[in-house]
């Protein structure tokens, strides 16, 4: 990998040092602030989970005496009622979820692998990334589910091609977008190092430019993951097989069956969450080492 | 073109052409072999505008084992110099070797390590990895790789630190790192780009200390850019001096301070002479003593 041409690489490089120093403040100030136990501004941990349970708490009493006054639309039924329903309807709900939750998950593996070989080449050819940028863009300003209709006509009734595929192309652009400007972070203090020690492309690639790039592609997929639920869930609603937690809901919903839409709700929050927890968790893993 | 010679043991040699001396080392420059040699080497970069001259008509020779400093105002070139000779960048005009070996083929040969003022530490791995990469990149064996992490943390003193990362590390304990990772792979020859340059005054005089020892117990030969004028004559058995539009070499002094670098040498009167010396050097006139008024 070659450096653009510096003119005055001296003062290139005292900037870069002020910049290291800067950041090497900051991570102090950060340590300071950690150890400090909690702080005066942060608030107490027991009372940092307890406050949105609280909140939580208040909101579900006011809609049940809501609901209990008998003024509320008929399709609002109290939480009590559909958290009974949800008990009742596990079996079928768990089934449901299962399907959303299995094409989210490989729609999201494979956007996920396909941008990240598609942002690696162009990362490295200029050409490459020329060709993708409009794409991409042409992608990102589609709204995906727009064309789940001919999808799921393309692959049929009985297939979840068409669902994954949708959930697919939502979780790509972010993962895209991350992982290729991951792969731009490197420093130059590193790329000469990996230079002098006689490195090759993909000793490079593999030592430096893809470490570098691991905290962007947990980002981008932490944010591809609550996409590709929403798409896969979305998808449901314009035809394909008759299962998965969109459908249900579809279903009932028109049917009147209020108490069972909401459980089905209910299923669709807790795949998303689940989806948002674990990749928040690998991101912070990844992104524990910062640089330095 | 004057010539400030320090009382070398060479004091009536002649300048070979007018800008530079060859082969101005004492007993331990007479080896025969040549760590870097530059013949008129040039470096210009093209802009948009115009072109700029970095470097011009540079005559450079390091023997083996001996220690040379490259000093001068910003712009001087002493770190494009520096990064030509470890073929970070190439040479526009003249020729450059490195052991009798065009630069590139000294850099996939391991000849030279390299350290630069930004320790430049993979932030993802330990101390001992990070001393480890140059090796891995080589493809050495798991086992000798451990032996030689183990005995590079001893030489650099931070054998107590070897399972922490980078961020947990003081400035001056990340660049005794970036140190022992140049050495790993035993090379020849250590390229060193203002290593200490954004450290501490009291950390930096004790890593001079360390590297003078360092130096010495490994006995490759170093090309060290630096700032400072005490630390290049602390640590040099030559000091070249350059400046700046376009980027040259203007005057070389031998420092002949001898084998100790040791802390009686920062207060000894030789020291300071040569301290006065390339300083005046530096700014190209007599610079009148306190006790000379």
């Amino acid at each position: 990998m070659t450096l653009p041409p510096v003119s005055e690489p001296a003062e290139a490089q005292k900037t870069d040092a002020a910049q290291a120093t800067v950041a090497a403040q900051d991570v102090t100030l950060r340590r300071v602030h950690t150890t400090g136990g909690g702080g005066d501004r942060i608030l107490p941990t027991w009372l940092r989970y307890v406050a949105p349970v609280v909140v939580g708490g208040l909101i579900l009493l006011l809609w049940s005496l809501y609901v209990a006054s008998g003024a509320a639309p008929r399709m609002l039924p109290s939480p009590a009622e559909i958290g009974a329903e949800f008990v009742l309807r596990w079996d079928i709900i768990a089934e449901d979820m299962l399907v959303t939750a299995t094409n989210a998950l490989v729609g999201l593996i494979a956007g996920s692998l396909l941008a990240v070989l598609l942002a690696g080449l162009a990362a490295a050819a200029r050409p490459v990334d020329g060709m993708l940028a409009p794409l991409v863009a042409a992608l990102a300003v589609i709204p995906i589910v727009a064309i789940t209709p001919i999808l799921n006509t393309m692959f049929g009734a009985s297939s979840q091609f068409g669902r994954q595929a949708v959930a697919m192309i939502a979780a790509f652009i972010p993962v895209f977008v991350n992982v290729l400007r991951g792969f731009r972070q490197t420093r130059p203090v590193h790329r000469d190092l990996l230079r002098a020690s006689a490195a090759t492309r993909s000793q490079t690639f593999r030592l430096l430019t893809l470490p570098t790039a691991l905290p962007y592609l947990l980002t981008g997929l932490r944010i591809a993951a609550s996409l590709a639920v929403i798409a896969a869930l979305v998808a449901e609603y314009f035809g394909g097989p008759a299962d998965g937690i969109g459908t249900a809901i579809a279903t009932y919903a028109k049917s009147g069956r209020a108490a069972l839409a909401w459980a089905y709700v209910v299923g669709g929050i807790i795949i998303g969450l689940v989806f948002f927890l674990v990749t928040s968790l690998l991101e912070r893993l990844a992104t524990r080492r910062s640089p330095v | 073109m004057t010539l400030r010679h320090a009382q070398g043991p060479e004091d009536g040699q002649e300048p070979a052409d007018g800008t530079t001396l060859r082969h101005a080392q004492g007993p331990e420059g007479g080896t025969g072999e040549l760590a870097v040699r530059a013949t008129g080497v040039g470096k210009v970069f093209p802009t948009k505008t115009a072109e700029i001259t970095a470097l011009t008509d540079v005559e450079l020779e390091v023997a083996a084992g001996e220690f040379v400093s490259l000093i001068g105002p910003s712009g001087c070139g002493k770190s494009t110099l520096l990064r030509l000779i470890a073929d970070l960048d190439q040479a526009t005009s003249g020729e450059l070797e490195i052991f009798g070996k065009p630069a590139r083929r000294a850099r996939i040969d391991q000849d030279y390590g390299v350290a630069f003022q930004q320790a430049g530490l993979l932030p993802w791995r330990t101390v001992a990895a990070n001393i480890a990469l140059p090796l891995e990149v080589h493809g050495t064996a798991r086992p000798e790789r451990a032996a030689r992490v183990a005995e590079l943390a001893e030489l650099v003193g931070l054998s107590d630190f070897i399972d922490r990362y980078p961020d947990q590390l003081s400035g001056g304990m990340q660049q005794r790192v970036a140190i022992a990772r140049a050495l790993a792979t035993r090379p020849r020859l250590l390229l060193m780009d203002e290593p200490f340059g954004a450290l501490d005054e009291m950390t930096r005089e004790y890593l001079q200390s360390e590297l003078a020892r360092i130096a010495a117990e490994t006995g490759a030969a170093v090309v060290f850019v630096t700032h400072s004028i005490p630390e290049a004559v602390f640590l040099s058995d030559r000091v070249v001096v350059m400046s700046p539009r376009p980027g040259r070499i203007t005057d070389v002094i031998v420092t002949g301070l001898g084998e100790a670098r040791d802390e009686t040498l920062r207060e000894a009167p030789e020291y300071f002479e040569r301290v006065t010396a390339v300083r005046e050097a530096l700014h190209g006139t007599h610079v009148e003593r306190a006790n000379e008024r």
